[in-house]
């Protein structure tokens, strides 16, 4: 079979399993654009490439699976870095290909040249700069596995205008990439685990991101029920075990509810699995967990002891370590334990005011729950919605909630929530911002108008950088710089100038009831919800500072930290 | 794993940390050794000595690197193994009479102006 490196990289992505991918043509890769008429994968263009990065980062988190983005070489190529970085930091699996410049012409300074190969190595698991079509028959397979393989993560492939074009005779197409199977688990760091569990009085289950990617949400329920463990999770762990479920706590760390950190305080094992003590859940990380030994489960052995020596170890894959563990462990009340964690629950909770009213923020997003139900995809963006969002918003399924983690990227929310759409037309989606995020993917309005997917926006409207204004009055003596936006466009107006239905909550009658008709409606809608100009997020804990020093109100100053 | 010298401390300064040689078998193509250079850099970790030769048929190569053994290096180690390049990382105490060899060729050569 006679083929170009273009079509013939169609073909290997049908046999991935990739249905739609998503990017934005331009010079160099034009050869692979217009293979896509004889092919029946999808494409969703994308308005920039950071969307068309954010859109296949949806699909991804949406399903677990790796998804396809396209760019150009130059610009095209570093547009996409940031959407790129951002996977790396969250273990997404993302395969970005890139074209390049016609392999005569590397090295250059041709048009729209640009060293992605180089500029890619820091934030991606791996990449390729191919060398020619024959070697895609070995590329675009490895991409999937090591994309998907261990911890997930992105891969770039980058491959010249020239490769794209030649044309070769194949005589049989490669197997496709698939994760390779997990590594075995130590028999006995499981038996000194469960030892370490059943011995331990004040046990927490601390379960982060590895969770999900593994499929171990079930597990991990199972063995909270089993040995009576309450389950904390970080702010990519939440979803995995229901909130409403008895022994789940919610999200720990800077933003979280009190008694949270407070129990985290008084444990005496940690089992922290599928996380990796982010400062932003451990706070000052050697004063996490005073009291804790720590069992650390992790599938990437340069994880473990990275920022806390565990007592035990366990390198693995996060469902195969807790299969093992399962049964090993003792059945127990712990009934001391359980009626600590009530009781401080019941002492120190989160505080949620204004819930009962839909413009405020945490009414917002609880109102928006109760409307949407379980079945919702909720995407974020960053900042203090974000927050809010992860406080008060009620998961209860893995893959329920895609928010930008590690590399925190205003941006994301949008263009994520169309992807996570694309990949899953049945279920509402719903996307969090900020009126500060929001412009940083405004084009994407355009690319949610052209697909008509089910994505409603809900802009949390404070005219700020709202974290950024709540740290500059915590933590900068009030010294308000560059936070505060003097221009605030019309977001409905904006967003029906892209053909997007868009309404106001403010000064109407009813917010909830045209809240419930817009999120009713079907196709995509922006609801602009006006809150309060200075509201914080509570508790903080400020950077650099233990868990234990929650800032619950607004009083509290601190001096300014990194 | 990699077992350091038991004085490698977190916060000993690594300029006064003892040196130990690395030993990686690495893929012999284009981009591996910006891989690898590219942990040490990002890092901000230095490395004093760098020797690189190709090894069998030429697949495959093996690069000695030359660092300081300081509270950081283990993580480097395991970082290195995460490499898809890099196919082995051990340590190589004897390592340094190769560096040491170069050393001497690179007197020996700008001695005689070779």
């Amino acid at each position: 079979m006679k083929t170009t490196g273009a079509a013939l990289i169609l073909t290997l992505l049908e046999r991935q399993g990739i249905d739609t991918v998503t990017g934005i043509p331009g010079g160099a890769i034009l050869p692979l654009y217009d293979a896509l008429a004889a092919s029946p994968i999808r494409h969703v263009l994308a308005r920039h490439e950071q969307g068309a990065g954010f859109i296949a980062q949806g699909m991804a988190r949406a399903t677990g699976r790796p998804a396809v983005c396209f760019g150009t070489s130059g610009p095209g190529a570093t547009n996409l870095l940031t959407a790129i970085a951002d996977a790396k930091l969250d273990s997404i699996p993302l395969v970005a290909i890139t074209a390049q410049v016609p392999r005569a012409m590397i090295g250059s300074d041709a048009f729209q040249e640009i060293d992605t190969y180089g500029l890619t190595i820091p934030i991606t698991k791996h990449n390729w700069l191919v060398r020619s079509a024959a070697e895609l028959l070995d590329v675009i397979p490895e991409a999937f596995r090591v994309a998907a393989s261990g911890r997930p993560g992105p891969v770039v492939v980058d491959v010249p205008k020239d490769v794209l074009n030649e044309v070769i005779e194949v005589r049989g197409l490669p197997h496709p990439g698939c994760a390779d199977a997990p590594p075995a688990v130590d028999r006995e760091a499981v038996r000194r685990a469960a030892e370490l569990l059943d011995g331990a009085r004040r046990p927490v289950l601390l379960i982060g991101a590895g969770v999900i990617a593994a499929g171990a949400s079930p597990l991990v329920r199972r063995l909270a029920e089993r040995a009576s463990i309450p389950v904390a999770a970080t702010l990519l762990g939440l979803g995995a075990m229901p909130e409403g479920h008895p022994l789940a706590l919610g999200m720990v760390g800077m933003h979280a509810a009190p008694y949270v950190n407070l129990l985290l305080e008084e444990c005496d094992l940690l089992l922290a699995v599928g996380m990796r003590f982010d400062d932003r859940a451990t706070g000052k990380a050697s004063e996490f967990c005073p009291n804790a030994r720590i069992v650390h489960i992790d599938i990437d052995a340069s994880e473990i002891g990275k920022i806390r020596t565990p007592a035990v170890a366990i390198r693995a894959d996060a469902a195969r370590a807790l299969e093992a563990l399962l049964p090993q462990v003792q059945a127990k009340r712990r009934a001391r334990w359980r009626a600590r964690v009530d009781a401080l629950r019941a002492a120190a909770p989160l505080a949620m005011p204004g819930a009962d009213d839909v413009t405020t923020p945490y009414g917002i997003v609880r109102a928006v729950a109760e409307i949407a139900g379980d079945e919702a995809i909720v995407t974020t963006d960053v900042g203090q919605h974000q927050m809010w969002v992860a406080q008060a918003y009620p998961f209860r399924r893995p893959r329920q909630c895609l928010t930008s983690g590690g590399l925190g990227t205003m941006g994301f929310g949008l263009p994520a929530a169309i992807g996570a759409a694309l990949a899953a037309p049945d279920r509402p989606v719903l996307c969090f911002t900020g009126d500060g995020s929001l412009l940083m993917n405004l084009q994407e309005l355009a690319t949610l108008a052209e697909e008509r997917v089910n994505v409603k926006i809900l802009l949390l409207n404070n005219g700020h950088l709202g974290l950024v204004r709540q740290q500059q009055q915590l933590f900068y003596g009030g010294r308000y710089q560059a936070s505060r936006f003097v221009a605030e466009p019309d977001f409905p107006a904006l967003a029906r100038a892209f053909g997007i239905e868009g309404v106001h909550l403010g000064d109407v009658s009813d917010p909830r009831g045209m809240l419930a008709k817009a999120l009713a409606a079907p196709g995509p809608c922006l609801v602009d919800v006006p809150i309060a100009r200075e509201q914080n997020v509570y508790p903080m804990v400020p950077p650099g500072a233990a868990n234990r020093d929650m800032m619950i109100g607004g009083e509290a100053h601190a001096d300014a930290a990194a | 794993m990699l077992t350091l010298p038991p004085d490698a401390g977190s916060d000993t300064p690594s300029a006064t940390c003892p040196t130990v040689v690395l030993r990686l078998l690495v893929r012999n193509h284009p981009g591996v050794l910006s891989h690898v250079s590219g942990l040490f850099a990002r890092r901000a970790f230095n490395v004093d000595g760098i020797l690189c030769v190709p090894v069998g048929d030429g697949a495959r190569s093996a690069i000695l690197l030359l660092v300081r053994a300081d509270g950081r290096l283990e993580q480097l180690a395991l970082q290195l193994a995460k490499l898809e390049d890099v196919l082995d990382v051990a340590p190589a105490p004897a390592g340094g009479a190769a560096f040491a060899a170069v050393a001497g060729w690179l007197e020996e050569a700008d001695r005689r102006r070779l």
